[in-house]
């Protein structure tokens, strides 16, 4: 059977004042229905612009889509038309963002809000729509859901409002949902509870999910597989088992340094990692990581390291020279 | 809602009484007075006329008077313009300022503020820069100007439209274009500004990630939040048009309360220029009211009580 999404050799670009940004540069990857894929990075490497352009809901222009497909169910969605993609958007692919406080509207009712995509995209009546709104603010965990529904975002907290926009995404049952960061912006506590919460309604619904975040340990309960993004690009690609258990990448070994750990016997000072995210309008020239790799030689300034499956295990793909086993060996 | 709209208008009280005080005192400040004339009258005339309109007794006194008359609707009569009360020279001009300005606010409303819509939806087009280049210019070209070259070619060359006076509607067209040009202009660039705000936030993606169709992303999500700052300045600024605003009533020769209030400050027409000043600040707070009110439906985060 063919993937639900298909992602190939996407690139999108941004024309600004100061450069064409590549924010996105060549990647490629697949979600199969009813999986969990994690695309994991730093602050501006590319992953929320790639997760966004398969909506298109970057700003275009400046944004462009310069090369690439993504295969939904088949259908590439940079030939769809704005109407086709309107179909497609809060219906077949949802999306949750990262800042609860600022994605819903201040001036519009909860409930009106919930209802909206549903009376889109199913043709329901405003009386239906509410009905179901109730349903769906139980099913995500909001307290005495009916006598909410006329209540305005502000009176809502943080975690509750991130608990109506999942609602909200969940409405018309989509096959995929992309959650952008969706913890980031939580108490500690709460994103514990919205990423089991996430969990348990993927299991309910039989979605698939895109699930990008800069946290490692979001992913690592979650995911079934996982993308570590890096300037753009992608570096190592595999299930999660084994990025956690075998990672090959400096950058995700420096990553998987950067956290604390509960089964560490002895105290170690935690890693980071040296250095800013590159400039996505000048990158760096060959591997783009190299100027912050410490393992870094002379070919990696040279050449860029292409994406290829590791001879440690299969499915296992990793873009760099010197990756662990190599160094070890 | 009542409890606060009840409060707010008590609080017109002292805010009137201050700006009656102020005005008192600016006046009193001036030097010369309502009898002074350039071939001097004889004294005694003078404190005869001072007498008979109690400006003779210290300014507190006269103050307390004023106020004591005003509140029982007298507002006096006019030390000018002989036999003339205040309340009907007031009730002439104050019609005639009001429609002026109720046009001209129309104009601004139902002609900038959906030229600033559509600029901010076709930004960076060719719509989008001319409606600026244009707006730009509206704001910048005065009264004085944009008025006498209505006047030049809507009236003398093309004789389309009367150049002076007011009462039937084609009197009022040229004046209130007039007037209204630069107040177009500007709610034109405020509403596109703050709709090109509004269009970036994070809830006009998430609208749009829903698969609304785009009208209607920009009608439900978009305007409301944008008109905010719109009312905001349309308050202040229709109390301001309905006051009269001089310079075009001066040119159009128009009997409203611009031209009275400075034909009376020049004349030290004191209860005129008091009877003006009050009227003038009590349809500015009101305005205001009216403003936070409307808030209060725009944006729900906003409750009074």
């Amino acid at each position: 059977m063919s993937h639900l999404l298909e992602i190939n050799n996407l690139r999108t670009h941004f024309f600004t004042r100061e450069g064409v940004v590549h924010a996105v540069d060549g990647i490629s990857y697949t979600v199969d229905r009813g999986k969990t894929l994690g695309i994991v990075g730093e602050s501006g490497c590319g992953k929320s612009v790639g997760a966004m352009t398969i909506m298109k809901l970057i700003p275009m222009p400046p944004g462009r889509i310069v090369e690439g497909e993504i295969l939904f169910e088949g259908k590439d969605l940079t030939k769809a038309s704005e109407r086709q993609l309107q179909s497609i958007r809060g219906n077949d692919i949802a999306m949750i963002f990262q800042d609860p406080m600022t994605s819903l509207n201040p001036v519009l009712r909860i409930g009106y809000q919930l209802a909206e995509g549903m009376r889109i995209h199913l043709g329901m009546s405003k009386q239906e729509a509410r009905e179901r709104a109730v349903e769906l603010m139980d099913a995500v965990g909001i307290p005495a859901a009916r006598n909410r529904l006329d209540d305005f975002p502000h009176q809502f907290s943080g975690g509750m409002r991130q608990r109506v926009m999942i609602a909200m995404a969940l409405s018309c049952d989509p096959k995929l949902l992309i959650a952008d960061e969706p913890t980031t912006a939580l108490d500690v506590t709460i994103q514990a509870q919205i990423i089991d919460l996430l969990e348990q309604l993927q299991d309910q619904f039989g979605m698939a999910m895109l699930l990008i975040t800069h946290d490692l340990g979001v992913v690592a309960g979650v995911s079934d597989d996982i993308v570590v993004m890096y300037a753009g690009k992608i570096v190592e690609q595999t299930d999660t088992e084994e990025l956690f258990g075998n990672p090959q990448h400096p950058y995700t070994e420096a990553l998987l340094g950067s956290i604390p750990r509960l089964d560490e016997t002895h105290r170690r000072e935690l890693a980071n990692i040296a250095g800013l995210p590159p400039d996505l309008v000048n990158p760096p020239s060959g591997c783009r990581f190299h100027p912050r790799c410490r393992y870094a030689t002379q070919i990696c300034v040279d050449k860029e390291p292409p994406l290829a499956p590791y001879n440690g295990g299969p499915g296992h793909l990793v873009a760099c020279w010197h990756y662990r086993d190599s160094r070890e060996k | 809602m009542a409890k606060y709209i009840i409060r707010r208008i008590l609080w017109t009280i002292p805010v009137l009484l201050t700006v009656v005080l102020f005005s008192f005192l600016l006046m009193k400040a001036i030097p010369g007075g309502p009898f002074t004339r350039e071939v001097s009258l004889p004294q005694q005339i003078v404190d005869n006329l001072n007498e008979k309109y109690g400006l003779d007794a210290p300014w507190y006194t006269q103050y307390a008077r004023y106020v004591y008359h005003a509140v029982q609707g007298d507002l006096g009569v006019s030390m000018t313009q002989r036999g003339r009360t205040v309340t009907s020279i007031v009730g002439n001009a104050f019609p005639v300022s009001m429609q002026l300005g109720l046009g001209s606010f129309a104009l601004a409303m139902f002609i900038g503020v959906p030229l600033g819509v559509i600029a901010a939806l076709r930004h960076n087009s060719w719509a989008d820069y001319v409606a600026i280049f244009v707006a730009s210019i509206g704001w910048a070209i005065p009264v004085i100007i944009i008025a006498p070259l209505l006047i030049y070619f809507f009236s003398v060359r093309w004789n389309w439209f009367p150049a002076f006076g007011w009462g039937d509607t084609e009197r009022m067209v040229l004046p209130i274009i007039a007037l209204g040009t630069g107040f177009t202009a500007y709610f034109a660039r405020l509403t596109r500004s703050a709709m090109l705000e509004t269009l970036q936030q994070d809830y006009v993606r998430t609208a749009k990630a829903k698969g609304l169709p785009w009208g209607k992303v920009v009608w439900r999500h978009v305007l409301r939040n944008s008109l905010i700052p719109v009312v905001t300045q349309a308050g202040p600024l229709l109390g301001f048009l309905v006051t009269g605003s001089f310079l075009t009533e001066y040119i159009f020769s128009i009997p409203g309360m611009g031209r009275y209030f400075v034909d009376s400050v020049t004349n030290r027409d004191y209860s005129i220029v008091l009877g003006l000043a009050v009227i003038l600040s009590a349809v500015i707070v009101f305005a205001n009211l009216v403003v936070d009110i409307l808030y209060g439906f725009l944006d729900p985060r906003i409750r009074y009580d």
